[in-house]
């Protein structure tokens, strides 16, 4: 019989108490459990306990063939699949030396800022939900619904896409995709404009979130806290604009940077990025090329459904990628992107078989969750919720 | 990008500031450099390797001040087994760059570098309790991921994907 220790202490001789919070609470957005040793209403420490969501990702990746762990990195960080699945796909390119044509490129730019526009929404309704708004979650729920339209226009799917593969997409975008897209990125501005309204001067949005859960940006950078979150700090940094992947140097965005390192700043910071992102998506609209979706790698990229069935070498190369994979060059890739969340980074370890001999995956939930110690310590019980809002943690994407 | 071969020869690869800042602290501890998929990779002499990432970590023209990851690969049945991979970012550059370190098989421990980056803890308890490797010095090796009481160390390779342990 294994002995837990108690969850619930007696007050101590210091006065301390020390409080259980989760794995099940509506407010620690999954199976997030954290133990809170309180003097009153005062956190003097605090410590998350995670591996409740530990489902063996990276080990499951390493039984699978190259093009199989697609599906699997949709389930990390389930909120922003298309990011999970350009950076694995990046890594694996990198490592096979695959030129991916523009227009492809430039459907991962447009896919990966409607995945980061769905994912800030989620985190504003829920996160102003925690602090009693109601209602901006329904509007942030009735915008997302129509991102999710897109991704079951283009891939089939709602939530685990898989739609970017190893080479380029699985599908051509469908007929009257890119208008439907251009009718919502032209009416996204004044949604926005609509939850500002609710929650930027509301007095008591900013009173519950104003000099709460401050990070200084030297603690940020050294608990490794990332993206907006790092940013909120006054740390100037973004991958797509710092080292550019899959043609992002092509499209012009602020980075929106705050001083104040609290959860205001951090608001601010993410409903900008909502701004640039539909700056962004408005951009790939405009300017997207024509021409093929897929790299022209036969032995990799699977063959049209049409060539395979009036081409023998076609069909050849298709029963080969299915049932035997593809090799891929002996090395190594880290492959760094810009998750709604922060630094998203897969690293791809290859022996040459067929199979990834190792699939690391740098969650940026699981880094900026080693900060949210330094944010609540010394704060009150209540301002908790503000902070494990305030940075959006996954626990997928924390557990793997 | 096509693929070109790797660059495995210190003095081609001295202008990296990385490689740089330790060659001048002290050229021993670089046991090897690996330049390839334009990413630099040193491996670093394993009782080096806390005072290394200080090193980087305070460098004057080139602070890499951000620890990205930090992992582990088992390379069973060949020795030395395992290699740490540590992967850091200069956030006032940009600059990226691969530090490594091969520990053996048989009862693998390296310092810990949590007290150069706080961060260093989650990742460096992950590997311990992924990997079996021990941290010297970490203020808190404990299980992560897996329950307590678990046996054996999920993503060794001697351990089954599938079916019974």
């Amino acid at each position: 019989m294994t002995q837990f220790p108690a969850t619930v202490a007696e007050p101590g001789q210091e006065g301390t108490l020390i409080l259980n919070m989760g794995p099940q609470h509506p407010s620690t957005h999954g199976v997030l459990r954290l133990v809170v040793e309180i003097e009153g209403e005062t956190i003097v420490r605090l410590r998350p306990e995670i591996g409740y969501l530990h489902t063996g990702i990276e080990k499951t990746c390493e039984a699978k063939f190259y093009q199989q762990v697609v599906p699997l990195t949709d389930r990390i960080d389930y909120l922003c699949p298309m990011t999970n699945n350009l950076a694995y796909c990046l890594a694996v390119e990198r490592l096979l030396g695959l030129e991916i044509p523009p227009k492809a490129q430039w459907m991962r730019v447009l896919m990966n800022e409607l995945t980061r526009i769905n994912s800030h929404l989620v985190w504003l309704g829920s996160s102003a939900m925690d602090l009693g708004a109601m209602t901006v979650f329904l509007y942030c729920f009735r915008e997302r619904e129509d991102v999710l339209r897109f991704y079951e226009m283009v891939s089939g799917q709602r939530m685990m896409s898989s739609y970017f593969r190893i080479g380029g997409l699985a599908l051509e975008p469908p007929l009257g995709f890119f208008e439907k897209v251009k009718k919502f990125a032209d009416r996204f501005p004044g949604n926005v404009d609509e939850y500002e309204g609710l929650l930027t001067g509301n007095p008591i949005f900013t009173m519950r979130t104003k000099g709460v859960a401050r990070l200084s940006a030297e603690d940020a950078i050294a608990l490794g806290a990332g993206g907006p979150t790092l940013r909120a700090s006054g740390v100037d940094i973004d991958l797509r604009r710092d080292a550019p992947y899959t043609g992002y140097e092509n499209f012009k965005f602020k980075v929106p940077i705050r001083s104040e390192g609290d959860v205001f700043a951090r608001y601010v910071c993410r409903v900008e990025e909502l701004r640039e992102s539909i700056g962004i998506v408005q951009q790939a609209l405009a300017g997207m090329p024509e021409g093929p979706i897929k790299a022209d790698a036969p032995k990799i990229v699977l063959p049209d459904r049409e060539k395979m069935k009036t081409q023998m070498e076609a069909l050849i190369y298709h029963f080969k990628i299915i049932t035997e994979g593809f090799g891929v060059p002996a090395g190594e890739v880290y492959q760094a992107v810009e998750s709604p969340r922060g630094e998203m980074g897969y690293y791809v370890v290859s022996d040459g078989t067929a199979k990834p001999y190792r699939v690391h995956m740098r969650g940026p939930s699981f880094a900026n969750l080693q900060a949210l110690a330094k944010m609540c310590e010394g704060g009150l019980i209540a301002d908790v919720v503000a902070a494990i809002g305030s940075i959006d943690v996954i626990l997928g994407d924390v557990d793997r | 990008m096509p693929l070109v071969p790797p660059i495995t020869d210190i003095e081609q690869l001295k202008s990296h500031p990385a490689l740089a800042r330790l060659v001048e602290w002290n050229a021993s501890v670089v046991k090897a450099v690996k330049f390839d998929r334009e990413e630099l990779t040193i491996w670093v002499e394993k009782d080096a390797i806390r005072e290394a990432c200080a090193i980087l970590r305070d460098s004057a023209d080139c602070p890499f001040n951000y620890l990205c990851d930090l992992t582990c690969v088992d390379w069973y049945p060949s020795e030395p087994r395992f290699e740490v991979v540590y992967h850091l970012l200069s956030i006032p550059h940009k600059e990226r760059v691969r530090l490594k370190v091969r520990l053996d098989g048989s009862s693998p421990a390296i310092e810990s570098v949590t007290s150069v980056w706080p961060s260093a803890n989650f990742y460096e308890r992950e590997v311990f309790d992924l990997f079996g490797v021990r941290f010297t010095g970490h203020p808190n090796l404990k299980r992560i991921m897996m329950p307590d009481d678990w046996e054996g160390h999920p993503l060794r390779k001697d351990y089954p994907v599938e079916g019974y342990r």
